[in-house]
């Protein structure tokens, strides 16, 4: 059961937002403008990050939520965001992108755990300035965002096929306003 | 020296969001909205849990500049933020804000840290749900900050009068997204 009164048919982060809509503009922007942009690192790469930190951070909810956004831009492909939170130095993406993952794990240990040979470890894989402020702020936006579902107990559905449905939702139309204010997609079987 | 090429001895977060406006701006939106919008909590209590939580985080820039818009939002009562940050002592402050602070603590080390008794506790020293919602997600938040401002080791200054000027604009202005500045022509 979540701490406070929320809508109990919107799962996660949306009924957080529609219990208060207006922190939820700004977070819905800030998800938009990193994880949608497509300058630099990809919109799969940046929600392997979110992923990732997510499943760090043991939250049920956005690891497996984000997982399946990834999944969806690759075209259902499901592999890729497992490998990535079982053993990322093993799975099928970039060495880029696994040097950024390894600067993403120290930022959710904390902001001090990032060290100049992480940053240089991923410039000898050309990642650029904007790259690695970017893989820093997905990763530190994701120690938000998990604090804010769980810290709050949110609900988090058990029934995994909801989460493509939701997730082709996000990769179609972005973090809009709409992911807690209009009508919640189902599966259909 | 921040790892990437932001303007020089511009601090902490300001010179992030100047490298890159476009997350610079949602961010600015979110503090303003959390830290001075319509809220049960006043503006100094809500500076407070942002300083408290930047102060377990061990993030220096966040700590001083939050605690020092802290104190000039609480004017003649500003010795509760060094008494919470510096002595550790939360005496003075009311109940509900000592059982918020420790709600905004175990959010602090994990989300999953909050238990029903922590809520049950805040709600019992008069919370609302929207005082419970507003201390976790700015708890939540600073997690986010004090990262980013660290994590890409941004300009710390060392000297404390800086953060008084800090403070000051922040309990003035609230939280206004800086553009960069405009750089002379000559190399």
């Amino acid at each position: 059961m979540p701490h406070i009164l929320v809508d109990l048919s919107l799962p996660g982060i949306r009924s957080l937002m529609a219990f208060r809509p207006e922190t939820a503009q700004p977070m819905c922007d800030l998800a938009e403008a990193l994880l949608r942009d497509t300058e630099g690192l990809s919109p799969v790469e940046r929600e392997l990050i979110g992923t990732y930190v997510s499943y760090l951070n043991d939250c049920f909810y956005c690891h497996h939520s984000h997982a399946a956004v990834a999944a969806c831009y690759l075209d259902g492909n499901t592999a890729i965001p497992d490998a990535v939170r079982k053993d990322f130095s093993r799975a099928d993406i970039s060495d880029k992108l696994k040097a950024l993952l390894q600067i993403a794990a120290k930022v959710q240990q904390g902001g001090k755990a990032v060290r100049p040979e992480d940053i240089e470890n991923a410039r000898r894989h050309e990642a650029t300035d904007r790259e690695i402020h970017d893989t820093v702020l997905i990763a530190a936006a994701f120690c938000m965002f998990n604090r804010y579902v769980d810290g709050l107990a949110t609900v988090a559905p058990t029934d995994m096929s909801s989460y493509p449905v939701r997730a082709k939702q996000v990769a179609e139309q972005g973090y809009g306003s709409h992911i807690y204010s209009s009508r919640q997609p189902i599966a259909t079987t | 020296m921040a790892y990437i090429n932001v303007p020089d001895g511009v601090p902490g977060i300001r010179s992030l969001v100047m490298f890159r406006p476009e997350t610079g701006k949602p961010l600015y939106e979110l503090a303003q909205v959390l830290l001075r919008g319509p809220s049960p909590l006043s503006p100094a209590d809500r500076e407070l849990i942002a300083a408290y939580v930047s102060h377990r985080n061990e993030c220096v820039f966040c700590r001083n500049s939050h605690a020092a818009a802290a104190r000039c939002l609480y004017g003649d009562g500003k010795g509760i933020v060094d008494e919470l940050l510096k002595d550790s002592d939360p005496g003075r402050l009311s109940e509900k804000m000592q059982a918020l602070l420790r709600l905004a603590g175990k959010v602090q080390r994990g989300g999953n840290q909050v238990t029903p008794d922590d809520i049950t506790a805040a709600h019992a020293a008069g919370a609302t749900d929207v005082d419970i919602h507003d201390t976790v997600l700015i708890a939540a938040a600073f997690s986010m900050f004090n990262r980013y401002v660290d994590g890409l080791a941004s300009y710390t200054p060392a000297n404390e009068s800086e953060y008084d000027e800090m403070g000051r604009r922040m309990s003035q202005n609230g939280y206004v997204l800086p553009s960069r500045p405009t750089h002379s022509t000559n190399q």
